[in-house]
């Protein structure tokens, strides 16, 4: 594999716990790679993996060709990391903060304003590069972050949750910025709990209790034949009608979504015509029943729930 | 190692000491409280010992020995009483500390033996000042009876019948007075170093810890090494200041002779921070919380140097097996060459052994505080 970021069978085990069971991926020169998945699902772990923060217990995680373990300061040098906590000095101004990390990288000096105010211009923090960081709203406080990780001009990009907390409108303008660094050839990997965020990377690994449960694109992953056809059902009680139609015949799945029911059925025609009589029967009345498209959640409820009986069955 | 690194994060360890309020006290308020509260607080001297006298005889002589007490500087005359039980009462009470009794036959036996008693009577709850005051009391005893008998000698021209008792002369050598705040400010100036350097960095990576900027930092390729520098550079001249002031305060204000020179006490004062601030530094990689590495911190440098070093309790006093656990204090070095240094004037050829000693501690310390932190989360 000649990725930028490649992880061969990573395991991380803090004691009893596997907090990374076996993950393999890599991720080309130029691609933002997105992952997914509930916390404490384990992204943070392979993060601080590859930014040699923890070692692996066993596999290989290689940045650029380096295997982390290895040359861990090799590394360090060509990649720029957000943590998921924000971790820049709060006590500083924003300006002290980006000269400091300028400094501890050694951007040459003669390129040391420049690059700072590149970083400025490109976090939209004009004006305020004077303020204590800690007076900063969290929008700027992430785009400081990015500035400060990209002074350096890394080749790797790691960002953990960037955008936890922050606005959505906040949310969109930085990902914007992971977009404009990415067209320059930087390699990007960003975790995320928010599925909407799928669709900004070119392609997302789902991550569910340290594993890697699918990786693809969004559109790969909306299309998950498993699936089968998906309906949208709306009634009155959700409790007494998931727990029924979880034993419906030619229903493989059913789950709360809002205040509606997503319910994945083998056949789309039939379960039409037979869910209403159906439900109805059941002393439940349904107000609308239509086919939807799945979205990326619908999908990643299939895939664990596949990891999950597949691991029942072993 | 590269020397931008380590001038950048000194750099931001100052701004950073600069805008916290708890280090700017440690460096600026800390070592001034110290030095007036311990300065004047600390004083092995007794005066005015609180006296009641009890003058049995009441005569011209009697009367002439208690004005000695009462022209003394160590005894402050409260009362006189007239019986035993007064004087008693007087004493449970706490009105005084001692009682001198003077008996109804003092100047007659004085006259016909040469010499006489006096009765003291010592509360001795606080037996440091009991037996100060009994010696104090025995030396003005004794000036009187010697100068009494002079007067008697030179009065009848007769040669005296006794010959003169042999007296030891002691000459006091570096602290003629005798004054206990001259001996003991300089060590307070040792206590306020090891305080002040370990208290300051004991902060300094338990901060990056506790407010999870430590993650990105060792995310960087700055080294173990190059961050320990540069983090202890700031501490180095906050110390150094503080030692000057510190100094400045012992000659200046409370006159403190200083007889050595500013170079000598310059670079074991050097060496002494370089162990304060590397013990101050290995408890903060190991503790990551600043309450909790400031505790530490304090409890290995305010308590064994205050106990052990000599700056308040001389070690030659101790038993055999404190004394012994004494040259693993640090400041006890420190405190030796300080105290030399500004009475005895000595130089650093003098202080070759303690010098030693220190140096010995400086490499070892150095050696673990490099060790202590490792760039990883686990």
């Amino acid at each position: 594999m000649n990725g930028q970021i490649v992880a061969e069978n990573l395991v991380k085990r803090f004691g009893e716990f596997v907090a990374v069971d076996g993950v393999s991926f890599s991720v080309s020169r130029g691609e933002i790679m997105g992952f997914i998945g509930p916390n404490g699902a384990g992204k943070s772990t392979i993060i601080r993996i590859f930014c040699g923060l923890l070692r692996p217990s066993s596999g290989v995680a290689r940045v650029a060709g380096i295997d982390v373990a290895r040359d861990p300061e090799a590394v360090r040098q060509r990649i720029g990391y957000m943590s998921q906590k924000f971790s820049l000095y709060s006590d500083l101004t924003a300006e002290e903060n980006l000269r400091f990390f300028a400094r501890i990288y050694r951007v040459p000096r003669a390129e040391l304003d420049a690059r700072i105010q590149r970083a400025v211009d490109m976090a939209g923090l004009a004006g305020h590069t004077q303020a204590l960081v800690a007076t900063l709203a969290g929008g700027w406080k992430q785009r400081l972050a990015l500035g400060c990780a990209i002074l350096h001009k890394p080749a790797i990009l790691f960002l953990d949750e960037p955008t936890s907390g922050v606005d959505p409108q906040a949310r969109r303008r930085f990902w914007e910025l992971i977009h404009a660094t990415a067209a320059q050839g930087v390699t990007v990997l960003v975790s995320t709990h928010y599925m909407d965020e799928a669709e900004y990377c070119n392609r997302i690994a789902l991550i569910n209790q340290g594993r890697l449960v699918a990786v693809g694109s969004a559109s790969e992953l909306r299309r998950n034949p498993r699936l089968g056809d998906l309906l949208l059902v709306e009634c009155a009680d959700l409790g007494r009608a998931l727990a029924a139609l979880r034993g419906a015949p030619g229903v493989r799945e059913a789950a709360v979504f809002g205040n509606t029911l997503h319910v994945s059925v083998a056949d789309k025609a039939r379960a039409l015509a037979e869910l209403p009589p159906f439900l109805r029967g059941k002393g439940i009345q349904p107000h609308r029943i239509v086919p939807i498209e799945p979205t990326l959640e619908d999908s990643f409820v299939e895939l664990v729930g596949q990891a999950a009986k597949s691991e029942a069955h072993a | 190692m590269n020397v931008r690194r380590i001038l950048a994060i000194a750099r931001k360890e100052l701004i950073q000491v600069r805008r916290d309020p708890r280090s700017l006290a440690i460096a600026l308020l800390l070592p001034l409280m110290q030095m007036f509260l311990l300065g004047y607080g600390i004083s092995l001297d007794i005066t005015n010992i609180p006296t009641c006298v009890y003058d049995q005889e009441a005569s011209q002589h009697s009367q002439a020995l208690l004005a000695r007490f009462k022209a003394s500087r160590y005894f402050g005359i409260v009362k006189s009483v007239w019986d035993y039980g007064a004087l008693r009462r007087a004493l449970d009470a706490g009105d005084c500390q001692l009682g001198i009794v003077v008996p109804w036959n003092f100047s007659l036996r004085l006259s016909t033996d040469g010499k006489s008693s006096v009765q003291a009577l010592v509360d001795a709850t606080n037996d440091n000042t009991a037996t100060l005051a009994a010696g104090y009391a025995q030396s003005v005893v004794s000036a009187y009876a010697a100068d009494d008998l002079e007067l008697r000698f030179t009065g009848t021209g007769r040669r005296l019948g006794a010959p003169q008792p042999l007296a030891v002369d002691s000459r006091v050598w570096f602290n003629e007075d005798l004054a206990s705040r001259d001996f003991i400010i300089p060590g307070l100036v040792a206590m306020i170093m090891a305080l002040v350097g370990a208290l300051l960095t004991s902060l300094t990576l338990s901060r990056e810890w506790e407010r999870g900027t430590m993650e990105l930092l060792i995310s960087t390729p700055v080294t173990s090494m190059e961050l320990m520098i540069g983090k202890l550079l700031p501490y180095f001249a906050i110390g150094m200041a503080d030692a000057a002031f510190c100094v400045a305060l012992a000659v200046g204000w409370f006159g403190v002779p200083f007889r050595g020179q500013l170079v000598t006490l310059f670079l074991t004062t050097l060496l002494f921070l370089a162990v304060v601030l590397g013990i101050g530094y290995a408890i903060s990689a190991a503790i990551r919380s600043q309450i909790g590495a400031s505790q530490v911190a304090l409890l290995l440098t305010m308590l064994p140097t205050a106990m052990l070093s000599g700056f308040s309790f001389p070690i030659d006093q101790m038993p055999a097996v404190i004394r012994a656990i004494t040259y693993v204090v640090y400041s006890r070095y420190y405190v030796t060459i300080v105290k030399a240094v500004f009475l005895k004037g000595s130089g650093l050829a003098q202080l070759a052994l303690p010098i030693a000693g220190l140096l010995i501690y400086a490499v070892v310390i150095t050696f673990v505080a490099a060790r202590a932190f490792r760039k990883s989360l686990g």
